[in-house]
């Protein structure tokens, strides 16, 4: 291989897929080969550098500088000014918005400034598909270091100590599930990887397996050899295409390498990894019911206990991982556990990803380390609202969870903390609403989401849903009265109380927390506020939810 | 009407509507599709090449439909016997998820995201239009069969909101005035 003088990164995820970042690709590599500078200067195509509002972006190296919004136009000028004289484009400069002055450097950045790339350490730097930038990158290294160095013990003593949480929602300590699933007795043991993400409008896992598939790879052959399996999975959403294909290169280059496959590291680890596909069910990304939608069947849940590290897929014990999880694993293994407890808060520790989207500025994918707030994320890393309008409320936690409002912006980000505000972490979506956007709707936007997505196994969420948003409908039309207030808190608490998994668990709560932060809207809209035939005030009386 | 696939006796016969509610049957409803033996033979190979059926309807019927476009009673059926299991376990897997359609598609696909990023950024709005334009509901096909419109759930450009695929094409930060623009370059 040539020595090149020059790396011209391009982000080539979905989000800069969409707008023609193929289509750079194509002219600059045309243009540089038509100056002569083909063995050169390279141009790479990497994952996603996060900052998804000012894609597609072209990075070059050594140089540091950072171009935003190319378009296949901008190619040209690209090349002969500063591939061929080295003078930079500066109408291609992202521009601060608040001081109008051009910023070159990533780092300079105030979307930057804030984040710690863990989970996403090699998004926007290395080619996924490539092995070798991963390898060059410290890529496998710690599963030379687990496979050679440590026990089984050890491993899993490593992850304990880390205090890795699960990233999927339930926050569920990895090292934990890890021990649970090694210490049960079987022949058989299985990982899975989860990327079903179901949460609309959240692209944390995507964007790992696009920018960085090697990584999860590496993680899931760590567990497999922790916890005692030879056989992993990756479940991920049809509507990946992407993802997908990266992942299937993935894997062949590391079957070719002997990283998967008999013997590795030449020690009696044999590990090898299957794509299984979901078929667009949000339900799936619940693990029981991800493990019947691998096993082919309709991708219902199941009642736990058992858990699937107990018994999962055909009956075997089970360790279920999300996508962000396994993509720490790697970098505590090699930098130790030390380190990563030294990021974050006490019980939630290491970095979070979020996908910032909605009516903020700087839409995009973000890393920061636990306990930043959620001020600094939308203030500092989201660059504010779009357009100057006032900040309303943020969603975290996705249909799941809960908005918050601008007296919640001081809480710490971490699994407690925001719970504690009456949201959730979930899996790292975050909408930004501002005073535009009525709450009623959004309220109901989700609950027809999670109505369409319940699988109709367990009552109170099949027909609890339909009709909380049978009654949402009639208030958003005005016709809403009190008594329907009424009913539709008692329904919210009969399904949360009453439903076999955590889709309908949660399906309430975006009503229950507009309700609880945005009274008003309801009132505003319901026709007998004057004279009520119900209260509004509706509370549990007992835990299924019913008046005694 | 029969046809002898691969050993198969496939019965070609007109769906059974379950009617749950009135519905308005156009006396002209198409005959169902028939399809040349090789879509069936590729199934067949695919389904044959595979180590174990065991746990692999699902990969079966994302292989089924990328071949038939989609996936109509026969070849459910097919599939069924294929893999000795009754044809309701395959209905119920198909009607399970929402990847999977029993209705043939128009000659291009609109996509119109509904995930959150997109939604309040008016994605509504211009799901609306198209209804509009088109003059059909979501996941139904226009008389002139070269559109199908659908809503879905983030395709992942959620920086680029309010997004509309059609076919692959992405257009991104779509104005409700752009939809016909977007639809004419379709049209011809
Ligand atoms: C309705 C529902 C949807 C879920 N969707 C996802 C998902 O899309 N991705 C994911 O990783 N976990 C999801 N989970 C959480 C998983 O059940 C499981 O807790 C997780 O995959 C475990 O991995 P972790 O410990 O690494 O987080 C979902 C849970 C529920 C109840
Ligand atoms: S929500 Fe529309 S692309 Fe993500």
């Amino acid at each position: 291989m040539e020595k090149m003088r020059m790396n011209v990164l391009i982000c080539s995820g979905t989000g800069c897929m969409a707008s023609e970042s193929e289509k750079v690709i194509k002219n600059l590599e045309a243009i540089i080969k038509a100056r002569g500078f083909a063995n050169e200067v390279e141009v790479v195509k990497t994952g996603c550098f996060g900052f998804c509002e000012q894609g597609p972006i072209v990075k070059i190296e050594p140089d540091n500088v950072f171009y935003v919004r190319v378009g296949p136009k901008d190619a040209k000028e690209i090349v002969d000014e500063h591939i061929v004289k080295g003078r930079r484009v500066e109408r291609l400069l992202y521009k601060d918005p608040k001081e109008n002055k051009p910023i070159s450097r990533q780092e300079d950045m105030q979307f930057y400034k804030k984040q710690l790339r863990v989970a996403l350490r090699n998004c926007g730097f290395i080619n996924p598909e490539d092995i070798y930038e991963y390898i060059a990158a410290g890529g496998y290294e710690a599963l030379g270091k687990a496979l050679l160095e440590m026990t089984r013990d050890e491993v899993i003593e490593e992850i304990k100590a880390s205090g890795l949480r699960g990233r999927g929602g339930g926050g569920f300590p990895t090292g934990l599930k890890w021990e649970i699933t090694k210490k049960q007795e079987s022949e058989v043991k299985f990982i899975i990887c989860n990327a079903d993400e179901g949460d609309p409008g959240a692209f944390m896992d995507r964007s790992i397996l696009e920018g960085d598939p090697h990584s999860v790879i590496e993680a899931m052959a760590i567990g497999a050899y922790a916890i005692g399996a030879d056989k992993g999975i990756i479940y991920i959403r049809a509507e990946y295409p992407l993802a997908i294909s990266r992942l299937t290169t993935a894997l062949k280059q590391a079957r070719e390498a002997g990283l998967l496959g008999k013997r590795i590291f030449d020690t009696d680890f044999n590990f090898d990894i299957d794509i299984k596909y979901g078929a667009g069910a949000f339900v799936c990304g619940e693990e029981t019911a991800l493990i019947n939608s691998c096993e082919g069947k309709r991708g219902e849940p199941n009642y736990k206990p058992p858990y699937p590290a107990q018994e999962g897929y055909w009956g075997h014990p089970t360790c279920v991982n999300n996508v962000e999880t396994f993509a720490n694993i790697p970098v505590i293994i090699t930098k130790g556990a030390q380190w990563f407890a030294s990021i974050g808060t006490e019980k939630s520790k290491g970095t979070k990803v979020f996908a910032l989207a909605g009516k903020i500025n700087n839409v995009g994918l973000v890393e920061v380390p636990m306990g930043v707030t959620l001020r600094e994320i939308i203030y500092g890393i989201g660059g504010g609202i779009q357009g100057g309008r006032k900040f309303k409320a943020i969603q975290t936690g996705g249909p799941s969870g809960g908005v918050l409002t601008e007296k919640d912006l001081d809480a710490q980000i971490d699994y407690d903390s925001l719970l504690a505000v009456g949201s959730m972490m979930g899996s790292g979506g975050m909408i930004v609403m501002d005073e535009t956007d009525n709450m009623v709707d959004i309220a109901k936007f989700y609950l027809e989401f999670t109505m369409d997505e319940s699988c109709g196994r367990c009552t109170p969420c099949r027909i609890g849903t339909k009709r909380m948003y049978e009654l949402l409908n009639k208030i958003t039309s005005k016709k809403g009265t009190m008594a329907d207030i009424d009913a539709l808190k008692q329904l919210a608490y009969m399904i949360k109380d009453g439903s076999l998994c955590g889709l309908g668990q949660t399906a309430p709560n975006p009503v229950i927390s507009t309700m609880k932060h945005f009274w008003n809207e309801y009132m505003d809209i319901i026709k007998d506020v004057d004279h009520p035939q119900g209260e509004g005030r509706y509370v549990p009386k007992n835990k299924i939810g019913m008046k005694s | 009407m029969g046809n002898n696939v691969s050993g198969f006796k496939i019965i070609y016969r007109k769906e059974v509507r379950i009617m749950t509610k009135p519905q308005t049957i156009s006396v002209t409803a198409p005959a169902e599709e028939e399809f040349p033996k090789e879509k069936y033979d590729e199934l067949e190979q695919f389904i044959d090449g595979m180590e174990t059926t065991k746990g692999a309807l699902i990969e079966i019927l994302h292989k089924a439909q990328g071949i038939f476009g989609y996936l109509p009673r026969d070849v459910q059926l097919f599939i069924a016997r294929k893999l000795g299991i009754p044809g309701a376990e395959v209905f119920g897997v198909v009607s399970f998820y929402s990847y999977f359609t029993t209705k043939p598609r128009g000659k291009h696909t609109i996509s119109v995201c509904m995930g959150t990023a997109c939604y309040v950024r008016g994605a509504d709005k211009i799901l609306e239009k198209m209804k509009e334009k088109l003059g059909i509901e979501s996941n139904e096909i226009t008389e002139d069969g070269l559109f199908t419109l659908k809503d879905v759930r983030c395709i992942g450009a959620c920086g680029l909101a309010p997004v509309v695929m059609v076919d692959d094409k992405v257009f991104g930060r779509v104005k409700v005035e752009e939809v016909d623009d977007i639809l004419n370059q379709y049209r011809k």
